[in-house]
């Protein structure tokens, strides 16, 4: 009989773990298992706002070299890479026939000279011829008032005299002319020299040449560049944010910026500029980071991440960014009572670098919140608070 | 009263617990198969509704973004958030890719989506929402990514801030959540060797490369590579707006494709995992026969091994009704412990599946019912046999 009573014992006792397995199992599972949590307190805590942005590295001061007149290219003597020292020879356009015009500017400056020491030689002269007529017409004046002359004589000395002073005023003014004349062909000639010197392409700043456009025998039009420069010490970045996340943009912030090609290493920096358009198309704002110290071997072009930090807000009241939920069309937090959950709309103010937002109404200092959950929740759902959900 | 079929389990009760224990297994992937099917339709409505739009926004005349490719232009949500009863409006990306962490990459969905707004993952079991507005992601558990690691998605990589669960795209994908503005370039972003490519393309066209038009080059080589398009607008509508008229209106004004939830779910339920439910649901029904069919011949068999026992009470002038009562009574007990252990396999083993496997009460309390009836009907051809026996095969053959 015993050993009945033993399987009988035994019997029982599977079928009770079976029983209580299906139970842990129906409980555990499905639409009667609880929601598992996390749940959080509302604390004061300071909080420290960011920005965050990608840009590119570019230069603040770029030129681009090349003629102000339609031409072909003779030589270029920089090539991509080099340094150069402002007012250095980069390139030079072919001249085609300003070396001659320039040679027959020089001469015809050469020959204004010529007819400038004609004029004055021819002056010298008619102020002696003036000089003699006066001297005779003086005593042929004299002459005739003592009556040894003819009056028709004196008159005849005294138009020589006018003659010979008309004469004079004439060779001045042919003087001066030819003086004009040589003015004239003087700047012509400086003018032909300008227009050579302007084919001779130099550099406006000192900078390393960023492009080598063209070869020589190519042909450019007017404006079109030959080379490209950067000062190598106004290289900063362009830095895009998004409109929505950059209100407390201000010239002057902090910067901490990472560059692409040494993503470990921080680069300090500060908001150096801020433009008043924004891109209305990519809804982003648009500002300029400089470097505190300049990296070295840096490439423009380079894409870069920045943070920016504002000013930190003391003692605010804040909760993990990740409570915040949506449910019937309002923003707001599930807070955990003893009745159950409720749901509370909140507004929110900034956000912290760590995930942390600050929380204007609806909430006070020591209310608990549920912050993970796995599922959606709802009014009637149960809840087990747990320490950590997953993954984490 | 002494319960006869009580003693005779308890006679050879480990054969009746080995039984019911296989019996259970089959019952238990029967529950599971099913569970596979409720999973698929409910991954599809997962979707929808951790979107927490109220009307889908996309390309005219297609039926996106999850059964149709669609692409709309990324300010096309300014228009439709001006419309009257539009209560929100937000762009998104849906791209199904391989992420890559470290020297693995899984298959997944990524999403572009803006902070706050529909499309956002509704709720996470762990980190933080995106503070910034590029390099962030939020990740599905089932992607195995954890926080705080980095993921390359073409050429940029995301760090893991937050985990969500239950994000699947409508092929159970998971999904991985990152910035609109990555997305958007994610999805369009060529490989570098593509975009060199496509540069000396365009410069080798006499049209776009004229040599008196300098910079022309670089305005059409630069208008290449910049993507605006998305794939869909989301739409929460207000809270005393209705989401049929106000999808009405997008269609007759905006010159887009709109659908409600209703519409979308039909899509996705009646034509996107259709043919794949079916066939789930095919192999569902034909493994539903064969359990039964089996449970049918063990409580038969069973009986059949019992027909010398059976005779011996007959012989002893035991009455055939408490005869047909011991039967019936061990074919119900071995259903019973047959649909509990099916019922706790199958919900063990359930979470191991990659894919989303729902195991519905109902559907339990339908196998349970399933499970009595087969056993009730197979009893009663065992009794009918049993009650046929001669009460001479206990001292003869």
């Amino acid at each position: 009989m015993s050993r009945f009573l033993n399987r009988r014992l035994a019997f029982i006792a599977v079928g009770l773990a079976l029983v209580a397995t299906f139970a842990w199992v129906v409980v555990r599972s499905g639409p009667l298992a609880p929601v598992r949590v996390t749940v959080t307190q509302v604390a004061r805590a300071d909080l420290a706002p960011q920005l965050f942005g990608i840009g590119v590295v570019e230069a603040r001061r770029s030129y681009l070299v090349g003629p102000t007149t339609a031409g072909r290219v003779r030589s270029v003597s920089a090539d991509v890479g080099e340094t150069v020292r402002a007012g250095q020879l980069l390139a030079e356009m072919d001249p085609v026939d300003l070396d001659q015009r320039l040679s027959a500017a020089a001469a015809a400056a050469a020959r204004a000279k010529s007819a400038v020491n004609t004029a004055a030689a021819q002056l010298a002269d008619s102020v002696a011829r003036r000089e003699v007529a006066a001297a005779n017409a003086r005593r042929y004046d004299d002459l005739g008032k003592r009556g040894f002359v003819s009056s028709a004589v004196t008159e005849g000395k005294t138009q020589e005299m006018t003659s010979a002073a008309a004469q004079v005023t004439a060779t001045e003014a042919t003087l001066a002319a030819a003086r004009q004349d040589m003015a004239r062909f003087n700047a012509e000639r400086e003018g032909a020299q300008q227009s050579r010197a302007n084919l001779r392409l130099l550099a406006p700043a000192d900078g390393v040449v960023t492009a080598r456009d063209a070869e020589p025998g190519s042909t450019v039009v007017a404006g079109q560049p030959v080379l490209r420069l950067v000062a190598k010490d106004s290289l900063w970045v362009k830095l895009r944010l998004d409109q929505h996340r950059s209100a407390g943009l201000k010239v002057g912030l902090p910067a901490e910026i990472v560059l692409r090609s040494r993503p470990g290493e921080v680069f300090a920096g500060i908001v150096a500029r801020i433009e008043l358009l924004s891109d209305s198309v990519t809804e982003e704002r648009i500002a300029q980071l400089s470097f505190e110290t300049p990296p070295t071997d840096v490439s423009v072009g380079e894409m870069s991440e920045a943070t920016l930090r504002l000013p930190g807000i003391k003692q605010a009241l804040v909760l993990p960014n990740a409570a915040l939920r949506q449910h019937g069309g309002k923003t707001g937090v599930w807070m955990q009572s003893a009745e159950g959950l409720t749901f509370v709309a909140v507004k929110t103010g900034v956000s912290g670098a760590d995930g942390r937002v600050q929380i204007f109404d609806g909430l006070k200092e020591g209310d608990a919140v549920i912050v993970h959950s796995e599922r959606d929740l709802g009014e009637h759902s149960r809840v087990k608070v747990a320490s950590a959900l997953a993954g984490s | 009263m002494i319960s006869l079929a009580g003693r005779d389990i308890l006679h050879s009760w480990g054969k009746f617990v080995l039984t019911g224990f296989g019996l259970g297994l089959l019952i238990g992937a029967t529950l599971t198969m099913a569970g596979v099917y409720r999973g698929m339709v409910d991954d599809a409505r997962a979707l929808l509704n951790n979107s927490g739009a109220d009307i889908w926004v996309v390309q005219k005349d297609t039926q996106g973004p999850y059964a149709e490719s669609s692409s709309i232009k990324d300010d096309a949500y300014r228009g439709v958030l001006g419309l009257p009863g539009v209560a929100q409006a937000a762009s998104v990306t849906y791209l199904t890719m391989q992420v890559r962490q470290g020297n693995t990459d899984s298959r997944t969905m990524v999403v572009g989506f803006e902070s706050g707004q529909p499309g956002e993952p509704p709720y996470l079991v762990a980190g933080r929402r995106l503070i910034r507005g590029h390099f962030e992601a939020i990740a599905d558990v089932k992607t195995g990514f954890r926080l705080g690691e980095r993921i390359l998605i073409r050429r940029h990589g995301y760090e893991v801030v937050g985990l969500t669960r239950r994000m699947v795209s409508s092929g159970g994908d998971p999904m991985v959540f990152i910035p609109l503005k990555d997305a958007q370039e994610a999805q369009f972003l060529k490989d570098d060797d593509a975009i060199i490519a496509d540069r000396a393309r365009t410069a080798a066209n006499p049209a776009l490369n004229r040599p008196g038009v300098p910079g022309l080059l670089d305005a059409v080589t630069a208008a290449q590579t910049i993507n605006h398009s998305v794939n869909a607008v989301l739409v929460r509508v207000g809270a005393d707006s209705n989401a049929a008229t106000v999808a009405q209106d997008i269609r007759r004004w905006k010159h887009l494709q709109a659908y409600t939830r209703e519409q979308m779910e039909e899509i996705l339920i009646e034509k996107l995992v259709a043919t794949s439910a079916k066939q789930i649901g095919m192999f569902l029904a034909i493994l539903t026969i064969v359990s039964a069919a089996i449970v049918a011949f063990i409580i038969y068999t069973m009986t059949l091994g019992k027909i010398r026992e059976i005779a011996v009470l007959k012989l002893i002038g035991t009455r055939n009704r408490t005869i047909a009562g011991m039967i019936l009574q061990q074919a119900l007990g071995l259903g019973l412990i047959g649909f509990v252990i099916g019922k706790i396999s199958a919900t063990l083993w359930a979470p191991a599946f990659p894919k989303y496997v729902l195991l519905e009460t109902a559907d339990a309390v339908r196998a349970l019912v399933i499970i009595m009836v087969v056993c009730a009907l197979a009893s009663t051809l065992a009794i009918r046999t049993a009650l046929k026996v001669d009460p001479a095969t206990a001292i003869g053959g």
